[in-house]
């Protein structure tokens, strides 16, 4: 389990040297997104007017204050609970080169398969940490979408951003199917404690 | 007149503090329990999510942030004596006009929508948004007011079973552990695991919730009902879903139970979930419109 250090947008190459458990800490530009954003490029065809090859996407909606026409400044930003959005994961990789997924509560099983094959991370946010989300943010450098409000997309700037925990890595391992895996192994054992 | 019409403004007053209150500073109970929760956690993972949670709260604390950026659902528990010179209905438009103002002036970020068309209808008030349970309380006149704002992410992990009398206690506990292992992280565990049982479908989830909004340290009154809880912490903590479904020895820093006597061929059970981030405040006020605000309630 690695300390690593990284800057986004990134490569498939350094997306590849990270293993599931590792630290990570991200320096960089990353992009928000969430259910309305994706809903919109994928459901409704609107192509992102945003590049996302390499790009690290949390998955957030923003408390944000208006400054002035599609200027903002941060209040409170934190994450939301990525399962909701699996099924995004493999075009987000395959069509717009998409490198690592942030969010809180994991991705289900079927992330696992895209992730190995095009070289792409989940990386696990402590849910609810906003407080201390929002001091790694250092700024709001673009808005697109403001009729999604607050379900844009959005570009931050962001300073030693985590600790994050590679959670899905692009090898086929998933901390969370582990933790599945074992916990039904100890449910047949408290069941007969019942 | 002109009497009520302060009171009605000091419950308002007090319902927006309680809302922004809520959201930046989390009970002591909750941080005691984060601390040991940290000091016992032994997988690697499980401790940095927990020592993360702790540096937030402090970070909430010196910054005066908002701990989660997800300012939730507004849920009010009022406790209303039958002296308390307001109307219950003015109760509810000053928590409506209080949670609006709160939003507006902080500002917080603004959840409520439409449930069909999902457009959002204003500063975190909507159709029969803020919800609002009752208590009627005979020879007092005064009124408590808890608010607890509810974070989708562990609302989302909400369950409930009809289980049949014959699954006795034996399938509630099930239940209960079926449900939490379904949930792995995405609740953000560790937090208080709401259960409710008895009375009727609406109404054992109506006590599960209610169960998520008591102090962590507090043990139903029934002695039957506090043992199931002491049994479900041991079980539910055994499942090593761990800190944020990452994997580790600590899955829930509570769990609370509420019941009430059900049909004799009825066996409901609920479950509730509350995050770590379990926000709640709450505050008294007074026949004459002195309100006293309350961290340990």
């Amino acid at each position: 389990m690695a300390d690593v250090r990284m800057t986004f947008p990134t490569t498939e190459e350094a997306i590849r040297e990270l293993r599931a458990g590792d630290s990570v800490t991200v320096d960089g530009h990353i992009i928000g997104i969430r259910d309305r954003t994706q809903i919109r490029i994928f459901d409704q065809g609107q192509e992102p007017p945003m590049d996302l090859k390499g790009a690290f996407l949390l998955h957030t909606a923003p408390g944000v204050r208006k400054l002035g026409e599609g200027r903002y400044e941060k209040v409170c930003i934190g994450t939301t609970t990525s399962a909701r959005m699996v099924r995004f994961t493999e075009p987000l990789g395959e069509r717009y080169g998409v490198r690592a997924i942030c969010g809180k509560g994991g991705l289900p099983d079927e992330a696992i398969e895209p992730m190995r094959r095009l070289g792409m991370v989940y990386f696990a946010i402590v849910g609810g940490a906003a407080a201390l989300e929002t001091t790694q943010i250092e700024e709001i450098e673009e808005v697109a979408w403001e009729e999604l409000m607050p379900e844009c997309l959005w570009k931050f700037r962001v300073k030693d951003f985590g600790p994050l925990t590679v959670a899905i890595d692009s090898h086929g391992n998933s901390l969370y199917h582990d933790v599945q895996a074992e916990a039904k192994k100890r449910l047949e054992d408290l069941y007969a404690r019942l | 007149m002109a009497v009520a019409v302060d009171i009605q403004k000091a419950v308002e007053d007090a319902a927006a503090h309680l809302y922004v209150w809520a959201l930046k500073d989390i009970p002591q109970d909750l941080r005691d329990a984060i601390g040991e929760a940290a000091e016992r956690e032994t997988s690697v993972p499980g401790r940095r999510v927990l020592d993360t949670i702790v540096r937030n709260v402090e970070i909430a604390d010196t910054g005066g942030n908002l701990v989660c950026q997800d300012t939730g659902i507004a849920v009010y528990y009022c406790r209303v004596g039958e002296g308390f010179p307001l109307h219950p209905a003015r109760i509810y438009e000053a928590l409506y006009n209080g949670t609006e103002r709160a939003t507006v002036e902080h500002p917080l970020r603004s959840n409520t929508v439409h449930t069909l068309t999902r457009e959002n209808t204003g500063q975190n008030v909507g159709y029969r948004v803020p919800i609002v349970h009752w208590e009627f309380v005979p020879d007092w006149d005064g009124l408590d007011v808890k608010c607890v704002p509810k974070g989708s992410g562990s609302e989302n992990m909400s369950f409930l079973k009809m289980c049949v009398p014959a699954d006795g206690v034996a399938g509630i506990k099930r239940f209960v552990l079926d449900s939490i292992v379904g949930a792995g992280g995405k609740p953000c565990p560790p937090g208080i695991v709401g259960v409710g049982i008895g009375g009727s479908a609406d109404y054992a989830m109506h006590l599960a919730k209610e169960a998520i909004s008591r102090p962590v340290g507090t043990r139903n009154e029934d002695p039957l009902v506090a043992e199931l809880e002491a049994e479900l912490f041991d079980l539910l903590n055994a499942t090593g879903i761990g800190p944020m479904g990452l994997g580790g020895d600590v899955t829930a820093l509570a769990v609370h139970v509420e019941h009430a006597d059900t049909h004799m061929t009825l066996n409901p059970v609920a479950v509730n979930y509350q995050c770590w981030a379990a926000r709640r405040a709450t505050a008294h006020v007074s026949a004459d419109g002195v309100v006293d605000f309350d961290r340990e309630a």
